[in-house]
C-alpha cells in the first residue's frame, strides 16, 4: 500500500520503516493520511497492521485512534473528511450497540460488525484486483498492434473548382493580407518555380491543404502572395496537383496527383 | 480482379487485410473479404493455419474481443517501445479501484462504486475511464434519479489482449483471509 515509504520525509528525514503498531508518528500523519484512499482503506489498513497480529476488530482503541485521525484530517481537507466522518459515526454506532446489553427477546440479530468486515473484506480485494489490472499488460505498452499501410484509393471523383471560385478565393486572401500589411524594407527574391516546390513539399508532408492555408498573410507581403497564387497555377495546369471544391464558395483542397493517373 | 481459386490465395487476402487493418476484424468482417463465397468454419480453418505459420516469425495473429489482428510478439514490445520513449501516465490507484469494480461487479452505477470504496467518485475519475473507451453507460438502474450503470467496453477487453471478461484473474483470487470477528 504505502510502496514509496521512502519517498516520506519527516523533517528533511526520509522515513523507511513503517509503523509496527497503530501509533503514527503526528508528524507523519499527513504523509500516511494522503495515502490512503479512504475510510475502508484506513480502517483495513490499522486491522490488518495490527501489531498483536489478532484478525479481531478491537472496537474501542480502534475508534478512538480513529477519531484522532479524523480530527486531523479535518484539519486538512474538509470535503475528504466527510467520507471519513460517516466511517467514524458507524464505528461508534457499532460500538454502542456491543456495549448495551442484548435483550433476551431479540437473540437473532446479526453482529453490527459482520457488515462491516463484509465490506472491508470486499474492498480489499476489489483493491488488489485493481492492482492486478494495473501490472496486466496492455496494447500500446506490452503489446503493438500491426498496422501496415495500405493506400485506399476512394472511388468517388472529386467535384472540379471553377476558375470563378478561384478567383474569389485569391481576392479573399489577398483583402486578409491587406489587413496584416505592414512595411517591409529590401527585395525578396521571389520565383514562381520555388513556389511551386514549397506547395508540393507542404502537400507532401500534409497530404491534403486548404487553399487559404497555402498563403502566409501575416508575413509574406503581397507580392510573395501573388507569386504563391501563380506558382499554383502552373502546378495545377501542370498537372502536379489536384484541386477539389465540395460545393459552391466552399473551402478549396489540394493535393497531389498521383503518378499513375497523370496524362 | 479474380476471386482467390485456392487455400494459399484465400490465406493471402486474409493476412493483407489484418495485417493493413490495425484494429481487430470480426469473423463477419473478415468473411466479407470473400463476398459470400467462404464457410465460417473454413474462415476459422484458415485463421488457424495462418496463425501457425507466423509463429517462427515477428508477429503473432491472436484473437481478442472484437476479433482477430497482428501484434508484435511481447519480448520484441520492449524494443519498439525505444521508439516512443514518452511513458504512458500511470492511472491513479482511485482510477484502477473504480475500473476493478466496474470490471469485476459491472453493471453498477456510481452510488455502487461509492459503496464499495468507501468514498465519493471524483467524475473526473469516470470521464478518464470514458475517454480511454475502457467504460460506458449500458443504461439506468430504475430507481429515484435512474442512475446511469457502467459497464466495460469490448476495447477495454482489446487492450488488455482478453477475448471475454471471463479471462480476466478470478476475483476469489484476491479474496484475504477472513477478519475475524471476537465474542
Amino acid at each position: 500500500m504505502l510502496a514509496t515509504t521512502s519517498d516520506i520525509k519527516i523533517n528533511g528525514e526520509a522515513l523507511y520503516e513503517l509503523p509496527q503498531d497503530l501509533y503514527i508518528p503526528p508528524d507523519a500523519l499527513e504523509v500516511y493520511l494522503a495515502s490512503f484512499e479512504g475510510p475502508l482503506d484506513l480502517l483495513l489498513y490499522l486491522i490488518r497492521k495490527n501489531n498483536l497480529d489478532i484478525l479481531d476488530i478491537p472496537m474501542a482503541d480502534l475508534t478512538v485512534q480513529y477519531v484522532q485521525y479524523v480530527e486531523k484530517m479535518k484539519a486538512i481537507k474538509l470535503a475528504l473528511a466527510a467520507d471519513y466522518l460517516l466511517m467514524s459515526a458507524m464505528l461508534i454506532e457499532i460500538k454502542s450497540r456491543m456495549l448495551l446489553p442484548k435483550p433476551s427477546t431479540i437473540e437473532d440479530e446479526e453482529d453490527p460488525r459482520v457488515e462491516l468486515v463484509r465490506r472491508l473484506m470486499e474492498y480489499e480485494a476489489i483493491k488488489l484486483a485493481a492492482q492486478q489490472l494495473d501490472e496486466m499488460p496492455k496494447v500500446g505498452e506490452a503489446f503493438q498492434v500491426a498496422h501496415a499501410y495500405y493506400q485506399h484509393i476512394a472511388d468517388i471523383k472529386p467535384p472540379e473548382v471553377s476558375m470563378d471560385e478561384l478567383v474569389l478565393a485569391w481576392q479573399n486572401v489577398l483583402k486578409r493580407a491587406k489587413l496584416n500589411a505592414n512595411h517591409r524594407l529590401g527585395r525578396a527574391e521571389l520565383s514562381v518555380r520555388e513556389h511551386m516546390s514549397l506547395v508540393l513539399r507542404r502537400l507532401q508532408a500534409d497530404g491534403m491543404c486548404a487553399f487559404s492555408e497555402l498563403f502566409d498573410v501575416k508575413t509574406g507581403g503581397v507580392a510573395k502572395l501573388v507569386v504563391n497564387f501563380l506558382a499554383i497555377l502552373e502546378l495545377a495546369k501542370e498537372g502536379l496537383i489536384h484541386m477539389t471544391q465540395q460545393a459552391a464558395f466552399s473551402t478549396i483542397y489540394l493535393q497531389l496527383r498521383q503518378a499513375d493517373e497523370r496524362t | 480482379m479474380r476471386e482467390p481459386e485456392n487455400i494459399t490465395e484465400m490465406k493471402a487476402i486474409l493476412e493483407a487485410a489484418l495485417l493493413t487493418a490495425g484494429q481487430p476484424l470480426s469473423l463477419d468482417e473478415l468473411l466479407k473479404l470473400f463476398a459470400g463465397r467462404m464457410e465460417r468454419a473454413t474462415l476459422r480453418m484458415l485463421l488457424d493455419e495462418l496463425k501457425q505459420a507466423w509463429e517462427d516469425k515477428s508477429l503473432d495473429l491472436v484473437q481478442v474481443a472484437t476479433g482477430y489482428r497482428f501484434q508484435a510478439k511481447p519480448e520484441l514490445s520492449a524494443f519498439i517501445a525505444r521508439l516512443n520513449p514518452d511513458r504512458q501516465p500511470k492511472y491513479s490507484r482511485a482510477v484502477m479501484e473504480t475500473l476493478a469494480i466496474i470490471a469485476y461487479r459491472q453493471p453498477v452505477t456510481r452510488g455502487d462504486i461509492e459503496q464499495i470504496r468507501g468514498v465519493s467518485v471524483n467524475p473526473n475519475i469516470m470521464r478518464q475511464l470514458i475517454e480511454r473507451d475502457w467504460i460506458d453507460v449500458v443504461g439506468q438502474r430504475e430507481v429515484a434519479g435512474r442512475p446511469s450503470l457502467y459497464a466495460t467496453t469490448k476495447h477495454f477487453l482489446d487492450d488488455l489482449n482478453l477475448r471475454s471478461l471471463a479471462e480476466l484473474p478470478s476475483f476469489e483470487d484476491f479474496i484475504q483471509d477472513e477478519i475475524a470477528v471476537e465474542d
